[in-house]
């Protein structure tokens, strides 16, 4: 299929800035690709020669699945070569916290496994968020706290839609403000340190060419500048019909369509001539972005009447966000 | 089967299913038919796209139900023998008004509102804007006085955690371990057990006992409304297993939804509750072209543009494919929940004339409508 159209190659060097990050995180919409966006991406990375790893959340592992693997779970699993994935488990991050926090796999798993610390973290609203954002910081890290652990050079976090991904990313700030001093207080300002870094970590929407996703899209970058302090870096949007007809060449189907009669060739026309307007209206959309954002700050990709996310299928995403050879 | 049977004798009707499908619509949709036909139907929608809110006379709005005025059902066709009201849900008020409701007195209401554990709670947890929806639902649904509550669920990953919020909810206020924790001074934890004060010992050492000191204080004030609360959670969750209740899944046939939607089914099934059927939207059609069909595209249009409109029609084609493999998929393993399609209309529905076609789709005859849209009539 025909990439979208040249707009789509050559804004792509912009986003080949965001793979000298340490961490991206890819949120937006649902239905509007974030897994797609972000595995596209890691595995981009791989390609210019690096470790790469796609941090998913909420257990649905449809990364490990593309290749695939089965579901591996908290595990740092390797699909292919150089592009690893996780699934965050909140708990499993927390144990992993306590350890190296305490020292001791003793002391906290004397902790860890008494009945009442674990109510009381299954109750404190939003430690879920924070320990799961404390994960992507640790992978995220050059020299790697867990034991043994091979450093990355990109994580992708595979964020929630817009609304729980500003709960996710706005965790540890709250958390380093509920506690003004302590160790979670340190902790929390580390975590939130990463995530307002632009030289460190940048934040990617995925949207679709639609009136209510771009509006959403803007909205997110909105609060992600209100309430983080964190600028919008990239959006991704999918799904674009391609534009195929001159203006001269609708004028001739409208032309040839004034007979009455219905037949395949004029249902063909009458659909070239909604995908038509269709492709102007999605154009007119990206457009809404670009002026709001920023040329450089779009890319578009183009729709694929694919089946389920697969690995041929990321490949070619992939590799229709570098620049053209 | 068209929605009209489906939801026939139903008080409450909760879409759930994957984000991006066009839920709000077609939960919107569905309540729009349903008052069409005369029922008093109230809609509480979930982040409406803006010019849909606004279609509906809904831009001003808070979490209080509004009559949408039948005039401009009128001026997009639509005849509505009954009433039709919409509103936003907006958690973090929904939320302050079940504090407000259970706390015992002023002071514990106070403490619950400022407390930055309660405000990271009401704005950002997973689960909780699933819980108020549901809250926000039975608030209607028992004094309303509407003939049905139509609820779009919100937009999660997983369309399920909205089953699961009561139940999160519940053991959040229910902890009898986290009771004896909050209560002031040390003696709770003796009474916990061995081991309790050494763990808490260790607790201070990681969190610190600035942070110990303000969820200790939050879940202290939440306690004190706890019986009521889960009383209504209790009766929260009595309404979902109501048989006058119905789950629709709105999907779209992509595989990733008709995935999720599978899933969805089951878990539904796991729960002691039943699909009643599945809405699937956006369905492309794309009709293949013969060689005698591409010989009367050339005569049309003249060969070079002929190659270009069957390119066009080509990939359509392709994705009318992807789409009736998905609704293969999803009549095969939902063996008994019937499917309602609705095509994939050009441009997103953002006004009360595209409500009313998805209505039409939702409650019509059906198959003829579809064609009649799909080929871009006027």
């Amino acid at each position: 299929m025909n990439p979208s159209s040249g707009a789509g190659r050559s804004y792509a060097s912009a986003v080949l800035s965001l793979l000298d990050r340490r961490l991206v995180v890819v949120t937006g919409k649902g239905g509007a690709g974030k897994t797609t966006v972000a595995a596209a991406l890691a595995l981009a990375r791989t390609r210019a020669g690096g470790r790469a790893i796609v941090c998913e959340v909420g257990g649905g592992e449809s990364v490990s699945r593309a290749f695939g693997r089965r579901p591996a779970g908290h595990v740092e699993t390797e699909l292919s070569p150089g592009l690893w994935a996780i699934s965050l488990e909140p708990r499993a991050a927390l144990a992993e916290y306590l350890r190296d926090r305490l020292g001791s796999s003793t002391v906290s798993g004397l902790l860890f496994d008494n009945r009442l610390f674990q109510s009381l973290a299954d109750a404190t609203p939003g430690l879920r968020e924070l320990v799961t954002m404390g994960k992507v910081w640790e992978l995220a890290q050059p020299e790697r706290r867990s034991d043994g652990a091979s450093a990355y050079d990109l994580v992708v976090l595979d964020a929630p839609a817009t609304g729980h991904a500003l709960g996710l990313l706005g965790a540890p700030s709250t958390f380093r403000d509920v506690a003004s001093a302590g160790p979670v207080h340190r902790q929390a300002e580390i975590i939130g340190g990463l995530i307002s870094d632009p030289s460190r970590t940048a934040v990617v929407a995925a949207a679709l060419p639609e009136e209510t996703p771009v509006n959403e899209t803007l909205e997110l970058s909105a609060q992600l500048r209100d309430e983080l302090g964190v600028e919008l870096r990239q959006v991704v949007v999918s799904g674009l019909i391609a534009e195929r007809f001159e203006r001269s060449e609708v004028a001739r189907i409208e032309a040839s369509l004034s007979a009455d009669g219905a037949s395949p060739a004029t249902d063909a026309l009458r659909q070239a001539l909604a995908d038509h307007g269709r492709a102007l209206e999605q154009g007119r959309q990206v457009e809404r972005l670009r002026e709001a954002l920023g040329d450089d700050a779009v890319v578009t990709l183009p729709r694929l009447a694919d089946g389920a996310l697969d690995r041929s299928t990321l490949e070619r995403l992939s590799q229709a966000l570098e620049p053209a050879r | 089967m068209s929605a009209g049977d489906l939801l026939a004798g139903k008080r409450v009707c909760i879409c759930a299913g994957p984000g991006g499908v066009g839920k709000t619509t077609v939960a919107a949709a569905l309540a729009t038919g349903l008052a069409a036909d005369g029922s008093r139907v109230a809609v509480v929608t979930i982040d409406p796209a803006r010019r849909l809110a606004d279609a509906l006379g809904l831009a001003a709005l808070d979490d209080e139900p509004r009559r949408v005025e039948p005039e401009r059902l009128a001026a997009a066709g639509l005849r509505v023998e009954g009433e039709l009201w919409a509103l936003t849900l907006d958690a973090k008020r929904t939320w302050d008004h079940v504090v407000a409701r259970y706390a015992p007195d002023a002071r514990t209401r106070a403490t619950i509102l400022s407390n930055p554990v309660y405000q990271q709670l009401s704005s950002a947890v997973a689960g909780t804007q699933e819980y108020m929806a549901m809250e926000k639902l039975y608030e209607l649904h028992e004094q309303g006085g509407y003939d049905v509550v139509v609820l779009d669920t919100p937009p999660t990953r997983n369309a399920l955690d909205f089953l699961d919020a009561p139940g999160r909810l519940l053991r959040f206020v229910d902890s009898r371990s986290l009771r004896l924790l909050t209560r002031p001074g040390r003696l709770g934890l003796r009474v916990a057990g061995r081991g309790a004060g050494a763990a808490f010992a260790v607790l201070e050492r990681v969190s610190g006992v600035e942070l110990l000191r303000e969820v200790s204080e939050f879940l202290r004030a939440f306690d004190s409304m706890a019986d009521d609360f889960r009383a209504r959670a209790a009766r929260v969750k009595e309404l979902l297993g109501d048989p006058a209740t119905a789950f629709v899944a709105v999907t779209s046939p992509r595989p990733e939804s008709v995935g999720e939607t599978i899933f969805l089914a089951g878990r539904l099934r796991g729960s002691g509750m039943r699909l009643a059927g599945a809405v699937v939207n956006r369905v492309h059609d794309g009709p293949p072209l013969g060689p005698g069909d591409h010989a009367e595209l050339v005569r049309l249009v003249g060969p070079e543009l002929a190659q270009k409109v069957a390119t066009g029609a080509h990939d359509a084609r392709a994705l009318a494919e992807r789409d009736r493999g998905g609704l293969e998929r999803l009549r095969r393993e939902l063996a008994h929940a019937p499917l309602i399609e609705v095509p994939d209309l050009e441009a997103g529905v953002n006004d009360i004339a595209g409500l009313a076609r998805v209505s039409r789709h939702l409650f019509g005859p059906g198959a003829d409508a579809t064609r009649a849209d799909y080929t871009g009539a006027p």
